[in-house]
């Protein structure tokens, strides 16, 4: 938006803007032709003033008053459940280790559960996140049932009184019918010690227009209460939890920022939204 | 709404069929639900307008043949012009005259190198050849662990020296691996390296450290089909980095329509010679540019 008067061009390096960050063209179009009635209602000219509205319409489309606290207090006597799903190699793990680590700062008695029982080494994966910031993680042998490593590790978490148990999960590709079932089995399985209290779905912000079916998809199987977008330290800009978010109403509630144990933090709207316009 | 470019397509031709022929509107219109469809389909945006400015000169300059109805012709034009993107024909991996042959990896992380790894590895030893393994991620919690048991799987060896996790230097690694290669006499050596971004300065300079050292024949870029937009900044990004040779898609059992295949092969210019399609070590093709090519327009 570099231009002095708004030309179909400068219109055209809106759209531009957005359609580079994943938005999608539905989302865009809506936003741009929401935008134009704006500036012929205002009367805007300048450049910078456009700006400042397309940043307004962005920040109200991803920052509604949504809840995007982590429900992971322990209640009723027994410890929250927080369950992590995703499609392959999204960062899950990653983000159960780090999340962990969060907790453990909060002084909170944490548990980790490796329901991935299938990709090779996951469960060491997890393990070593365990070990690194200080938390136990209860595993079941290679190519067991998922469920039933899930159901243990509530099960541990309740008996050692902890305040949250963090079940990871195998990465799945949402078309896959076999393993979408096998997901909503870990779910009910784990709720026979009490509802879960997150279910997590982790998309990569490198994700392009699949990320919404993901979104669906996982929504419909698990009942996903909150989105975690990963890799946002990269140049992609995450654009498709727009639409992820007005689609579902599912927030998101965390982005990772890297590979590092301390590399989570709280989703901030505006903070956001300025990534995703920054040039 | 449509969901795919046939569906698209097929809206737009309803409206050109009959005519006979294409004029300049109907090329514009058709454009647009080219555009469209090909956005939806994640393929970047500045390849979507170089592509549909070479789809719109083609379709002006074509012959209008009786025989085809404008729709018909339009979607030939664009397909024919998917498929010499993607490469029209695949190209083999070179073997080195002298072995070892070596295979580097590179990508994002999570894309899928180390899977792809085995699955070469297998690939490469049902062909007769011997292949060995080289962990030289040493960063990523337990990727050692994970290249061992793949490694197993695939029924091939793994030159594992360090054990990771923050220990040991992957260049390091990587050049020793040439050498216990040549002692034991594995004849292809494939190198799996850590997922790393475009723009992590550091992690670019180990990657060009490591293929200095081991100077392969065959630098791949891997690549996850469900990427968006970024495909063109990352790809750019490892060749100004790295450089690479080819290009493996992965997790094409998915239902993206793996837009990016064209964005890079369009920016890049390298072919994709590989596509992965499952968790399972046997989900390993090579690439055919013509089923990309549906796919990425639906049909
Ligand atoms: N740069 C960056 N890398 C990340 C981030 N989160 C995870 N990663 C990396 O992404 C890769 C995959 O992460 P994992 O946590 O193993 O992903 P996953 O979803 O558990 O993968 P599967 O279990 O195989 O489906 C690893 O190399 C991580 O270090 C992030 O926020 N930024
Ligand atoms: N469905 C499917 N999953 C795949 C495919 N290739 C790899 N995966 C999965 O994707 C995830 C990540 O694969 P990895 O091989 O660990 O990826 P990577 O690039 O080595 O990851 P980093 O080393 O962390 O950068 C794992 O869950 C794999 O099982 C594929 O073609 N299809
Ligand atoms: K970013
Ligand atoms: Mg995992
Ligand atoms: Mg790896």
């Amino acid at each position: 938006l570099s231009r002095d008067h708004l030309d179909e061009d400068a219109w055209e390096e809106v759209e531009d803007v957005l359609l580079s960050a994943d938005v999608g063209v539905r989302p865009t179009q809506e936003l741009v032709e929401r935008l134009r009635t704006r500036v012929q209602v205002l009367g805007t000219r300048s450049p910078q003033e456009v700006r400042d509205l397309l940043r307004e319409e962005l920040v109200a489309l991803v920052g509604p008053d949504l809840d995007r606290s982590l429900r992971t207090a322990r209640h009723d006597g027994r410890p929250a459940v927080v369950l992590v799903v995703g499609v392959n190699g999204t960062g899950k793990t990653t983000t159960v280790g780090k999340l962990a680590r969060v907790l453990v700062a909060e002084d909170k008695d944490v548990l980790l559960g490796a329901a991935d029982t299938f990709r090779a080494a996951a469960a060491d994966q997890l393990q070593t996140w365990g070990e690194r910031v200080g938390v136990p993680t209860v595993r079941g042998p290679e190519g067991g049932d998922p469920a039933s490593v899930a159901f243990e590790a509530v099960k541990a978490g309740i008996e050692a009184e902890a305040d949250v148990v963090l079940v990871d999960t195998a990465g799945r590709l949402q078309n896959k019918a076999g393993l979408m079932d096998e997901l909503g089995k870990v779910k009910r399985v784990v709720e026979k010690h009490g509802p879960v209290d997150e279910v997590l779905l982790v998309l990569d912000a490198t994700t392009g227009q699949n990320g919404l079916v993901q979104a669906r998809v996982f929504a419909e199987v698990v009942e996903v209460t909150g989105i975690v977008l990963t890799k946002l330290d990269g140049t992609a800009k995450g654009g498709i939890v727009v639409a992820v978010q007005r689609e579902l109403g599912v927030p998101v509630k965390l982005v990772g920022l890297g590979e590092g144990a301390d590399d989570l933090a709280p989703f901030e709207p505006g903070a956001f939204v300025d990534a995703l316009l920054a040039d | 709404m449509f969901d795919t470019l046939h569906d698209r397509l097929a809206a737009t031709f309803r409206d050109l069929r009959g005519k006979g022929r294409l004029s300049d509107a109907d090329i514009d219109a058709t454009a647009r639900e080219i555009r469209v469809a090909l956005l939806e389909a994640d393929v970047a945006l500045p390849v979507v307008k170089a592509f549909i400015a070479a789809v719109k000169e083609r379709a002006r300059g074509a012959e209008v043949s009786q025989a085809l109805n404008p729709a018909q012709q339009v979607v030939k034009i664009v397909n024919d012009e998917l498929v010499r993107i993607l490469g029209g024909e695949t190209r083999r991996l070179r073997f080195a005259k002298n072995p070892p042959t070596v295979v580097m990896l590179a990508g994002l992380q999570g894309a899928g190198k180390t899977t792809l790894a085995g699955k070469l590895a297998l690939w490469l030893r049902e062909q007769g050849h011997q292949p060995l393994l080289v962990a030289a991620d040493l960063q990523r919690p337990n990727a050692v662990n994970q290249l061992q048991v793949v490694g197993e799987r695939a029924g091939v060896s793994v030159y594992a020296p360090e054990p990771g996790n923050g220990v040991g230097d992957p260049v390091a690694v990587a050049r020793g691996s040439l050498e216990h290669a040549r002692a034991k006499q594995y004849d292809v050596v494939v190198v799996d390296t850590a997922g790393r971004l475009g723009i992590d300065a550091d992690l670019m300079q180990q990657a060009a450290d490591i293929r200095d050292a081991v100077q392969p024949d065959e630098v791949l870029f891997v690549l996850d089909a469900m990427i968006g937009q970024d495909a063109v900044v990352t790809a750019q990004a490892f060749l100004d980095g790295v450089g690479f040779d080819g290009v493996v898609l992965t997790k094409l059992d998915g239902d993206a329509r793996g837009g990016a295949a064209l964005s890079v092969a369009q920016l890049t210019g390298r072919s994709v010679m590989f596509a992965s399609n499952g968790e399972k070590l046997q989900d390993f093709d090579v690439f055919h540019p013509e089923r990309m090519a549906s796919r990425i327009l639906g049909m």
